[in-house]
């Protein structure tokens, strides 16, 4: 029997049904289009952290650089400010030929790294970050299963384990399992914010024995589908877990500035790694992840992400310079927004004022959007939110009658993909079900984006409050 | 009536894109004789490898190692002893050793060090902008409308530039770059890149649905060769590739444990494809492997040569007679040169052959907006065309592709612009016909240069470049050369790059990098 089938990510790996129901969500709003009578007149997709589709509007100044990039005559124009131009004239003298049509070196434009780990520096409060552990990748994705293709041996028997969370963002699992890894399951606290425990990690590991050879540890922080902000102290916890069993730290930290509470704050790993001085600084492997998909400026698009590896062998190098070099670069337009993106405006720039005051805005957003929704949740009926800091996602845990899990089960669909699919008929709300992320079972969940504006924030809470209560009333 | 034909790239035969099912656990006894020819780890001979995956706590072994100054220092978790052993194999010479050695002298220049040059050039790589290209006005302009729409009510802006971008920021979620497009690609793109295809193929219909955007052809490629490995031992997917070829398909095969099936390119001929050749290296490849595709790219790389219709119909014929799936890398389609030579899309010859044929090959081809007259390498964008591709094979490719999220969104709206440019009749179009021509004929005069200079020089000899961007001339390189090098422990060609960079600031690849004859070396030179 397939180990798969006993994991909690049993259905995500199928992949069919999920992506069944964005085919039916791609459908209707051509229906729609068509001029097809509907119950609603748009639909609201918050299945996945797609930023500017949400109407969170791309950050002013970064698209000025852009342009001006793209078209250089803009440099010479007084359409823009002073400072795009500048830092547009700056870029393009770090690209071949002027160009950003250019291929860039491997790992990236040198000079956008360089800033990059200033940028992680200055983040980690002087834990120094060395530029030639920095490699830009088409997002964090592809340098993910890149690093995890070093990691795993498909051949190898017994398999190549990594510990996941429950629940874990679905891309994650399905690229590890392409690769051939097997999926480790630890499962995340739901009662106490979706904490990670270590004991869990502990019990993860020891239930390895004999089926798979466990190598890494995957955690995503903030997470996602949950937004848990992990604490020092857990973190320490995991270090030296990873430590003691000889593991390597897959840190995914793409959400670091998707934090919305006074009362939470993001440690990178590689800080607290730092801090917690030798033998741990200078001997656990960790490699970390960021992106320019997520945050404030959202440009999902443009695919671009960057990998900092920490303590690995140096004799991988060349390997990993290969391995990366066939797919040649990051596309050079998303290197120059992750360059941004570490080094926006300063005070005294004149692009400054307008930068902040957007960022602002969506920060008051989010923060507004998630408290909002975390309200309208806890007020239905059998939904139950717990309190979470950060991330981009909301996961409320919806208690599903035993009539509904049996009508899902008779169209041979998991109960929360059930309640999906209703939902996104009836109200044309797109959300995605907890059965792609895994949850502990006998649980359901759905998984809502809060990275949106509010307005459409609310319209979501309005149609889906009402099916909720109809839905609940019909199927109890 | 022909009765059904049974996919080459079936559900059964697709590697189910995960453990078990192909391998792994299930190999039986009888199969520990037959040993993949590219992953020596897996020889009955040595059992202990199979152990070398386990960490070391695992196994027993030292976690601790002495240093040099006589302390203990912990060994690292991961090493090259356990990782993943087909990583190991991966070469990529475009960006290789002569390439650090090249940014290290730029280096050095920059910091003053006296050089019997004034500047590195780096012919290595098929840059074009890099090596003073122009990108083209009216995609340039687009793609900034579309970055910073506010632009749209600059009147600096032609009014065609505006209404496309207007078009496509309506095809992006929130009319933005930044959004995720779906996986297959924005499919307003897929429609016009159908539209494109028909038209270059005199009216012969492409589906959209059969298109899906991709990060550059690489991503393409490479897709499709992971749909396409599987199997174990003999039953290992081996995939014929043409030598000289471009280093990416070797390097993806290494990466991927699949079989690496050598076909000759002669030389002698303009480095034409001879159909004895693919079926001698067929036949012998069938020995030990399954051969399961053909790659070809189409005009070539790094030689130039411009396939013939004639050659493309055999090789058609070679791969339905001999079921294989064709790769088909057409990267190059808008760079041909020579007199006499004309560019002819396999999916056209395909179906101009008839159902007996176009009902059955399966075919990918691959165009990309790296090269041509565009050259915007640094975008990532391309695209793929899957011809009589197994609807159950099409799901995994689906699943493949949604790993990656979506292909650049620029890069889509630049293949966009690409596909349809200005027409006659609008405001861009003289000034875009005019770019399009110059950097075209600027490309074909460089490539009759080359091949010309080149030519003059004792001891090389360079075929004409017909198309591409590159020449690939031969080296006669002296025994004392020769034997130089192996003391030194590189291929001759090698040495003989390491050399001109050093003492000229040129930097090229080695033939080594893409293969070539035994006994022949040869270089690549970016025009």
């Amino acid at each position: 029997m397939s180990v798969l089938q006993n994991t909690p990510y049993g259905r995500s790996l199928k992949h069919l049904e999920y992506a069944a129901l964005g085919g039916r969500a791609y459908q209707i709003r051509k229906e729609l289009k068509q001029g097809l009578e509907k119950p609603f007149k748009t639909v609201i997709d918050v299945s996945s952290g797609n930023l500017h589709s949400a109407g969170i509007k791309p950050l002013t100044f970064v698209r000025q650089v852009f342009a001006a990039c793209l078209y250089p005559q803009l440099i010479k124009s007084n359409k823009l400010p002073a400072d795009v131009k500048q830092r547009a004239q700056a870029l393009l003298e770090e690209c071949a030929g002027g160009s950003v049509g250019s291929y860039t070196p491997t790992r990236g434009i040198p000079e956008v790294i360089h800033r990059i780990s200033q940028f992680i520096t200055w983040r980690d409060k002087g834990a120094a970050s060395n530029p030639e552990n920095i490699y830009l990748t088409p997002g964090s994705q592809w340098a993910l299963e890149n690093i995890l293709k070093i990691l795993v041996n498909r051949l190898a028997s017994p398999g190549t384990g990594i510990l996941t969370p429950v629940p874990c963002y679905s891309t994650s699992i399905l690229s590890m399992n392409l690769l051939g890894a097997i999926l480790v399951p630890y499962y995340l606290d739901e009662e106490n914010g979706w904490e990670l425990h270590v004991q869990e990690l502990h019990r993860a590991l020891a239930s390895a024995k004999g089926v798979c050879n466990p190598r890494a540890v995957y955690i995503i922080n903030p997470g996602n589908p949950v937004g848990q902000v992990q604490s020092k102290k857990s973190m320490q916890e995991v270090i030296q877990f990873v430590y003691e069993k000889r593991l390597i730290l897959l840190a995914d930290e793409v959400y670091q500035d998707s934090i919305y509470t006074g009362n939470s704050t993001f440690y990178s790993y590689r800080k607290v790694l730092s801090e917690m001085g030798p033998p741990f600084s200078d001997t656990v492997e960790l490699a970390s992840f960021h992106s320019v998909s997520k945050g404030f400026i959202g440009e999902c698009g443009l695919r671009c992400g960057y990998v900092e590896l920490v303590n690995l062998d140096p004799s991988l190098k060349d390997y990993i310079y290969k391995l990366f070099s066939k797919d040649s670069c990051a596309p050079v337009l998303g290197q120059i927004a992750m360059d941004l993106m570490t080094n926006p405006p300063q005070p005294g720039d004149p692009s400054y004022s307008l930068y902040e005051a957007e960022i602002r805005a969506i920060r008051d957003t989010v923060t507004d959007n998630v408290k909002r929704a975390s309200a309208v949740f806890n007020s239905l009926p059998c939904v139950s939110h717990h309190p979470v800091n950060g991330g981009a996602f909301l996961f409320p845990k919806i208690d599903l009658p035993t009539k509904a899990v049996q009508k899902a089960k008779e169209e041979n669909l998991e109960p929360d993909t059930f309640y999906c699919y209703r939902l996104l008929e009836e109200t044309g709300v797109y959300a995605c079900p907890g059965s792609e992320y895994g949850q502990a079972a006998g649980s359901h969940h759905i998984r809502v984006c809060t990275l949106i504006s509010r307005d459409v924030m609310e319209e979501l809470l309005t149609r889906l409050s009402s099916f909720h209560r109809r839905f609940m009333k019909n199927l109890s | 009536m022909s009765a059904t034909r049974i996919r080459i790239l079936s559900a059964r035969n697709v590697l189910p894109l995960g453990r078990g099912q192909s391998g792994g656990a299930q190999r039986s006894d009888g199969d520990s004789k037959l040993r993949l020819l590219t992953s020596p780890h897996l020889s009955p001979s040595s059992p202990a490898r199979a152990l070398s995956s386990l960490s070391a706590t695992r196994r027993g072994l030292p976690q601790e190692k002495m240093s040099e100054n006589g302390m203990m220092s912990r060994a690292k978790v991961l090493t090259i002893d356990n990782m993943n052993p087909t990583v190991k194999k991966v070469e990529y010479a475009v960006r290789g050793p002569i390439v650090q050695r090249a940014l290290e002298l730029e280096r050095e220049l920059s910091e003053g060090m006296k050089k019997p040059f004034a500047e590195v050039i780096k012919a290595n790589i098929g840059d074009a902008h890099a090596m003073g290209q122009q990108p083209i006005t009216f995609f340039r302009q687009v793609l900034a409308l579309c970055s910073y729409p506010e632009l749209l009510n600059d009147n600096t802006f032609p009014e065609d530039a505006k209404s496309r971008a207007h078009r496509i920021l309506q095809s992006c979620g929130g009319n933005s770059m930044g959004s995720y497009s779906a996986s297959q690609g924005i499919e307003s793109v897929r429609k016009d890149v159908a539209l494109y295809i028909e038209r270059r193929d005199g009216g012969m219909p492409c589906d959209p649905d059969n298109i899906y955007l991709t990060t550059g052809a690489s991503d393409g490629i490479v897709t499709m060769l992971k749909l396409l490995v599987c199997g174990e031992g003999a039953s290992r997917t081996g995939i014929m590739i043409s030598i000289p070829q471009y280093p990416l398909y070797s390097a993806a095969l290494a990466e991927l444990g699949a079989v690496q099936i050598n076909y000759y390119l002669n030389e002698e001929n303009c480095w034409s494809m001879d159909i004895n050749e693919l079926q001698r290296a067929l036949n012998e490849a069938r020995e030990y492997c399954n051969p399961r595709a053909l790659c070809i790219i189409n005009p070539g790389n790094p030689t130039g040569q411009v396939q013939s219709r004639q050659c493309i119909e055999d090789v058609i014929r070679f791969a339905a007679k001999e079921r294989l799936f064709l790769m088909a890398d057409e990267v190059y389609q808008d760079n041909v040169y020579a007199d006499g030579c004309e560019f002819h899309s396999f999916k056209k010859v395909l179906f101009e052959m008839g159902p007996e044929y176009s009902k059955s090959v399966e075919l990918a081809s691959f165009h990309s907006t790296s090269k041509c007259y565009m050259g915007e390498c640094g975008f990532r964008g391309g695209y793929m065309e899957i011809i009589n591709m197994d609807d159950e094979v099409k799901v995994q490719l689906t699943k493949l592709v949604s790993v990656r999220l979506c292909p650049p969104v620029p890069g889509q709206a630049l293949m966009d612009l690409v596909v349809n440019p200005p027409q006659p009749g609008e405001p861009s179009y003289d000034s875009f016909l005019k770019e399009r021509t110059a950097t075209l004929n600027a490309l074909a005069e460089k490539a009759k240069l080359t091949e010309q200079v080149l030519n003059t020089v004792q001891g090389i000899s360079c075929n004409p470049v017909q198309g591409a961007m590159y020449s690939f001339p031969r080296i006669i390189i002296p025994e004392k050369a020769i034997k130089e090098a192996m003391a030194l422990g590189q291929q001759p060609d090698m040495f003989y790059c390491m050399k001109m960079l050093e003492e000229t600031g040129i930097c090229l690849v080695p033939g080594s990098g893409f293969g070539q004859k035994d006994g022949t070396y040869h270089f690549r030179y970016s025009a």
